[in-house]
């Protein structure tokens, strides 16, 4: 499929290929705002945990698009990240948190990467509705 | 994109790495970590121009920290604070030697 381009939305096939592209389609929306650079790499970070879960689980076997949203709004400057993927029923916040206070041998990595989303990010938010699941990441910058 | 300069040295090798650590690219270091560490006493990553780094770097480094816990040491330099505070949410700081 071609990648659709709608200002602040883009709607790309899910695949861990795309990664790219996604990132570089909100680091140009950050960049529009003044996003300091550590906000951007949190959120850089936040953004690849998502859409590779989305790449790796949503469509398995099969392929399908996600969509990811950029809005920001101001007082205070906030950023939200939605994707929008039509695979099965998700919900990646419903895990537990890994002991990250364990020793490196007794360490899975397992849990990591959506873990570190909900501590980098100030809100992260899912639902599933009309067939989608929804995933919104918030962020403040001011 | 990341770039990776090794230097060998003895049983010491030090990593320098430039750019993203990401999905993408970390499968390049996950190579080197699972076939050239077998004779590795002294393992010294730098990561003075590491601009990134995600959920996929961290397994790369502690599938390498297990290693090097077995037989030698393994020490993390010039971490930016970005990268910092990647390690300080996941608890990396309390398995990594970050110098």
């Amino acid at each position: 499929m071609a990648d659709v381009i709608d200002n602040n939305e883009l709607t790309i096939e899910a695949l861990a290929e795309n990664l790219a592209t996604v990132t570089e389609f909100v680091d140009v929306r950050l960049e529009q705002v003044n996003c300091p650079m550590k906000a951007q790499m949190q959120i850089d970070v936040a953004l690849e945990e998502i859409f590779i879960n989305i790449a790796n689980y949503a469509y398995q076997p099969g392929k399908g698009p996600a969509t990811v949203r950029v809005d920001v709004t101001d007082n205070p400057l906030t950023v939200t990240i939605t994707f929008v993927d039509h695979g099965i029923p998700y919900d990646p916040l419903a895990k537990d948190d890994p002991d990250v206070t364990l020793p490196a041998d007794q360490r899975e990595i397992g849990g990591l990467g959506i873990f570190m989303t909900k501590k980098l990010m100030d809100d992260v938010v899912y639902e599933y509705k009309d067939g989608s699941n929804i995933l919104r990441l918030v962020k403040k910058l001011s | 994109m990341l770039n990776i300069t090794k230097f060998r040295e003895a049983k010491s090798l030090k990593i320098t790495l430039e750019g993203r650590f990401d999905t993408g690219t970390a499968p390049q270091l996950e190579e080197i970590v699972r076939t050239e560490l077998a004779d590795v006493e002294t393992l010294i990553f730098d990561f003075a121009k590491l601009e990134y780094i995600s959920s996929a770097g961290l397994r790369v480094l502690l599938a390498a920290q297990k290693i090097m816990n077995k037989q030698g040491r393994m020490v993390v330099k010039n971490v930016s604070d970005e990268v910092k505070e990647i390690f300080e949410v996941t608890g990396f700081t309390d398995i990594l030697t970050l110098e």
